[in-house]
């Protein structure tokens, strides 16, 4: 038998919030996160902005111990604890059990383990200093290094996955938590997934000419999706988190529940007919949509808001054609569509997992956040849903179905259902 | 340098990888750095690393062997002072 799926926490650390109700904040008044950085100009990026949460080693105080925060270096990793371990905390949960907790586990991702430390393994192996290296570096550029850290603390001892899909990572971990409850392998999951971009990771994302380029002395302006100017995205960095409980357990201690999992659906177009290593096929993310709404037991017409990938680049057009594909519904029927790209630029592995916290907020608090930087969308995106479906400031609106997805490279596809608890 | 300057200094390498702090305060050269201070065994590379950087000095892999007591961590450190003095 299948059990319901229920949120009862939420993490984020985000370029415009460092935490919930910060970041609640900012995205009802479209506040951006993105900023100049000068060090991009001065390695001669192409693009010279980007979103960085303004976080500090202090702020990790109280979340790990004192000589596990020391000698920690990995930015993806300290990210992915402080989201994950708020999100605990805020589903009502102590961080130090002494027990093991056999029926919770974690499923969290990200793309690259942390370059920075990467870089002093290198550095010091190529000075023949590899003797002092220690014994934290192993841990931190291990890809599992962000669920080892937070699996540890809270002493979760179900699954213990860290997955990487690309930019479909957050939502896969989410994916993958929920199945894990709804087919009764485990009572909660700690799910989501983080990404530091460090210089190495963004200079070859500028290198492939796929980003912002024009607005670098106007860095709120920056990432544009949907918009005719976007002419690229800005690489954001952050994490989110989210404590999935099976439905029985949530009620039974009384937890407060956000919104309700109804289901989903991760493939990939194979990278065949238009899908490639870096496109996604239009057939495969129709299906994924598709099956997202058939495994939700939803109809099209019952989706209130789409929270789309939209990076900004020349891919948002097809996306939005895919959407009212998978959906059959066009014009004035479409539903509302946002990006939240559009304040916090693409995080990567994180986008996914920060996009859904917005969109369970989006759930809990019934409105839909504004995209910002769209006063001039893309005309043939305003032909097919129109100008109305597109709120440039937030809208209050019942929101009882959202449809949250992310398309990946390796042509790897996400959609996630979730709606209003009742 | 005396072996109780040493042990204060020791001390000082030890704090980061001590979860309890005052655990340091009454430290002997019998204390047991794994047993007593509840320093994870992983560590005792990252102090082997300190202490080398602190003193100046080489500990290879058979004196770091010996570094489980206090006391052993001090007649390795100066011993290996004294062979580079």
């Amino acid at each position: 038998m299948s059990k319901r799926v229920v949120i009862t926490g939420l993490g984020v650390v985000s370029p415009n919030g460092m935490n919930v109700p910060d970041f609640l904040h900012s995205i009802k008044n479209g506040i951006s996160g993105i900023k100049y950085v000068p060090l991009f100009e001065e390695l001669k990026f192409n693009c010279q902005v980007c979103g960085m949460p303004e976080f500090e080693w202090e702020q990790l105080r109280n979340y790990i111990t004192e000589t596990s925060l020391y000698g920690l270096k990995g930015k993806g990793i300290a990210f992915g604890i402080k989201a994950a371990l708020d999100a605990w905390m805020d589903a009502g949960n102590p961080i130090v059990s002494d027990e093991t907790l056999y029926e919770t586990g974690c499923v969290f991702g990200s793309s690259v383990a942390d370059t920075d430390v990467i870089k002093n393994a290198i550095n010091r192996v190529d000075a023949k200093e590899s003797k002092k290296l220690g014994s934290r570096v192993v841990e931190q550029i291990m890809n599992s290094g962000v669920t080892a850290y937070i699996s540890g603390r809270l002493g979760l001892g179900n699954k213990i996955i860290s997955n990487s899909s690309a930019c479909a990572t957050g939502t896969q971990a989410i994916l993958m938590g929920y199945e894990y409850i709804k087919y009764g392998m485990a009572k909660r999951m700690v799910v989501g997934s983080s990404e530091y971009v460090d210089s190495y990771v963004f200079g070859a994302f500028d290198s492939m000419r796929v980003l912002s380029r024009k607005f670098n002395d106007e860095p709120e302006k920056a990432s544009r999706p949907m918009s005719i100017s976007a002419g690229g995205f800005v690489p954001g960095s952050g994490a989110g988190a989210l404590i999935l409980e099976d439905l029985d357990l949530a009620l039974a201690r009384g937890a407060k529940i956000y919104a309700e999992v109804l289901g989903g659906s991760n493939n990939s177009g194979g990278q065949r007919s238009g899908g490639t290593m870096t496109a996604p096929a239009a057939a495969g993310v129709v299906r994924c949509i598709s099956e997202a709404m058939t495994q939700a037991n939803i109809k099209a017409e019952e989706i209130d808001l789409i929270s789309g990938h939209l990076t900004a680049t020349i891919a948002d057009k097809q996306e939005i054609q895919n959407w009212a594909d998978a959906l059959n519904r066009k014009g004035a029927d479409f539903p509302m569509v946002n990006s939240l790209k559009s304040m916090i630029g693409h995080c990567l592995s994180a986008a996914g997992s920060i996009e859904t916290v917005a969109a369970v907020l989006q759930i809990e608090h019934q409105f839909v956040h504004p995209n910002i930087n769209i006063e001039d969308p893309n005309p043939e995106i305003i032909d097919l849903i129109t100008a109305n479906n597109l709120p440039t400031n937030m809208v209050n609106k019942e929101i009882n179905v959202l449809a949250k997805a992310n398309f990946g490279f390796g042509d790897v596809n996400t959609c996630l259902i979730i709606s209003k608890y009742k | 340098m005396d072996r109780n300057a040493i042990l204060n200094e020791l001390k000082k390498v030890l704090a980061p990888y001590t979860e309890n702090k005052e655990l340091l305060n009454g430290i002997t050269e019998e204390t047991d750095l794994i047993k007593d201070l509840k320093i994870n065994s992983a560590n005792l590379v990252d102090i082997i690393i300190d202490a080398e950087s602190a003193y100046n000095i080489e500990i290879d892999f058979d004196s770091a062997e010996k570094m489980y007591l206090v006391g052993n961590c001090i007649d390795v450190i100066l011993d290996k002072m004294n062979q580079s003095a």
